[in-house]
């Protein structure tokens, strides 16, 4: 009998609820040629990953991808379990166990360090934790930042943060009207930040932002927006880069940059000074053992012989006294408890989604991964689609030829029976469009699109302290 | 989007050759992994050269004997090289402009990959894509 059939379906694990796992088992479900089982587990015991946790709270929009989402998990054969961990309570013997394949999706789950001094003093933190605060992810929400600092630093100009910069910069009012965990609106009502820095170490062409992105910084109801002019003018390399490329949207996000550089300041209460050609050498100590300001270097751009503009320190150097820092200079995967690691780039040792033996350096059979743990973080929440589409193409490839994991028990109730062994109170589906409801309710009574539940506490009170044990 | 994204998914290999092995080898390493380019390295992945099949083609039209050339002898030695952070987006552009197909990627000096003109519009392809994707998923599910 041959497996993907009715008779006897393909059954797939999912580790990791963000976009890149939703789109594998998009894949795998919408097939006609195909019955496939997915089970999607994730740490944590709601589902969508970064579009909850990392996805900014005043841009609702994006998060509207969940629907697509929910649509998936829709189907008669896709089951969630939340809260439950690869690790710490199933491992990956267990999976091999009860799947002929696995699918890691679990994302780029930390920082890239600055690699410079004082980076680790009190007040200078990773802008993902803070991004994971706001946003009520249950590991963070318990995080402290020192909000009566007047100035800040955000190192970076991607979207990260921008986002971080924009929060940062927003009035309690704004923030109010956004699902942003309820903590973190109370913090920053109370905020004293009046000045924001972004840092960019290379040229407005090169900067990550997008035109709608730095436009949205240039409409902040309560912050001015500051560009150094002598920073935003084009030079001969970055013009020579742009009239080749014909790159419009980025001839465009260096005009608007250059209006902001003309604008005089309205005199709105916080400032944002976005800020280009300056890498931070050393976080600096305000003699109290804490951030008290950051030393940048001036860098002028020059081209590499493959033609990649690249930042050059020239030795130019100035101090902004800011008492807060947020690093946003890239991100990592972290390896999994089981799973081969390619340190170099920070991913599931893979070649095209298919999982790698260290040793030989080919593939496990039955092992694959998507999406951020397996490219590194780049794009878009849809650039893992196409992602997702070559891990699932070689796995369908490898059903064909047979190689796939032998489980002893591919009975979808045996995986289920785990589960509850392990981690009785896990969360389904049918538990998170619950909660998802009372969100959204506790929401609608304060003109919110919802008020998040930010413990498992919480969450296991609100569906009625339930146990499955 | 950059280097490293591309080479984070190749799995960890690199195919090498030295310039003292001889061209026969070096298209036994080719026909076997399917690939258009070798990069030739010294002690410690520095790399020297790089050889490709169209080196190896144009030699083999003047000399029948082409088999027992050592490396050496008909690899390029004008290396354009890559880093891992650089943009997809102009080292795109110079490979077009400059009929480059292949490139060698190095770190501190020591080879890490490298990349084809072909992985470069296959990444590009899915950034495109991915963003028309969302745009659209942005559009049809809001508001509903």
């Amino acid at each position: 009998m041959a497996l993907g059939t009715a008779e006897r379906p393909l059954r797939v694990a999912v580790v990791g609820a963000g976009p890149a796992g939703f789109y594998v088992a998009e894949h795998l479900l919408r097939r006609a040629d195909l019955v496939a089982d997915v089970d999607m587990f994730d740490r944590l015991p709601t589902p969508y990953g970064l579009v909850r946790a990392g996805v900014a709270p005043d841009h609702q929009k994006i998060k509207a991808v969940t629907a697509a989402f929910d649509k998936v998990a829709a189907h008669p054969r896709f089951r969630f379990f939340g809260g439950v961990e690869l690790g710490k309570d199933l491992s990956v013997a267990d999976l091999r166990a009860h799947y002929h394949q696995i699918v890691y999706t679990t994302g780029a789950q930390t920082d890239r360090r600055m690699g410079i001094p004082g980076e680790d003093l009190p007040g200078s933190h990773p802008a993902t934790e803070f991004v994971a605060w706001y946003n009520g992810h249950p590991d963070y929400r318990d995080c402290q930042f020192d909000l009566t600092q007047e100035r800040v630093a955000v190192v970076g100009v991607g979207n990260v943060a921008v986002d971080v910069a924009r929060i940062l910069c927003r009035t309690p009012e704004e923030l109010a009207k956004t699902d942003i965990a309820d903590y973190a609106l109370e913090a920053l009502r109370h905020s004293r930040v009046r000045e924001v820095y972004l840092l960019g170490r290379r040229g407005a062409a090169q900067a990550a932002f997008t035109n709608p992105e730095i436009k949205e910084l240039g409409e902040l109801e309560a912050a001015d927006i500051v560009v150094v002019p002598a920073e935003v003018e084009l030079d001969p390399l970055s013009r020579d880069a742009l009239e080749k490329s014909g790159d419009r949207a980025g001839a465009k996000k260096v005009e608007i940059l250059q209006s902001y550089a003309r604008r005089p300041p309205a005199g709105k209460p916080r400032r944002l000074l976005v800020r280009f050609l300056v890498s931070p050498v050393a976080v600096l100590d305000n003699a109290a053992g804490a951030v008290g300001g950051i030393r940048l270097v001036r860098n002028r751009l020059v081209a590499s012989a493959i033609g990649a503009i690249q930042a050059q320190p020239t030795g130019d150097v100035e101090e902004l006294p800011v008492g807060l820092v947020f690093r946003s200079v890239g991100y990592r995967g972290v390896p999994l408890p089981g799973v081969p690691f390619d340190d170099k780039w920070g991913v599931v040792l893979n070649e095209r989604g298919r999982v790698l033996d260290p040793d030989t350096k080919q593939p496990l059979p039955g092992e694959y991964t998507a999406g951020w743990i397996k490219r590194g973080p780049s794009g878009v929440i849809g650039t893992n689609k196409p992602d997702a589409a070559e891990t699932v193409a070689g796995m369908l490839e490898d059903v064909t030829a047979g190689q796939t994991l032998e489980p002893s028990e591919p009975d979808p109730a045996a995986a289920e029976w785990l589960v509850r062994q392990r981690q009785p109170s896990y969360i389904s589906y049918a538990d998170w469009l619950r909660l998802n409801e009372l969100e959204v309710a506790r929401g609608r009574a304060q003109g919110r699109p919802r008020v998040k539940f930010t413990r498992l506490d919480e969450v296991l009170t609100a569906l009625g302290n339930r146990s499955r044990g | 989007m950059n280097i490293a994204s591309i080479l984070a998914t190749k799995g960890d290999k690199v195919f090498t050759i030295r310039a003292e092995q001889s061209i026969r080898e070096a298209l036994v390493v080719l026909a076997q992994h399917n690939i258009g380019a070798l990069v030739v390295v010294e002690t410690g992945m520095r790399p020297i050269g790089i050889l490709s099949e169209r080196d190896v083609v144009r030699a083999a039209v003047k000399n029948e004997a082409v088999f027992a050339l050592l490396v050496s002898q008909l690899m390029t030695r004008d290396l354009v090289l890559g880093a891992p952070g650089d943009d997809l987006g102009a080292v795109g552009q110079t490979m077009v402009q400059r009929r480059i197909r292949h490139l060698p990627v190095v770190d501190g000096g020591k080879l890490v990959g490298m990349i084809s003109i072909g992985d470069i519009v296959k990444a590009q392809r899915d950034q495109y894509q991915g963003e028309v994707d969302t745009l659209q998923t942005i559009v049809m599910e809001h508001g509903h």
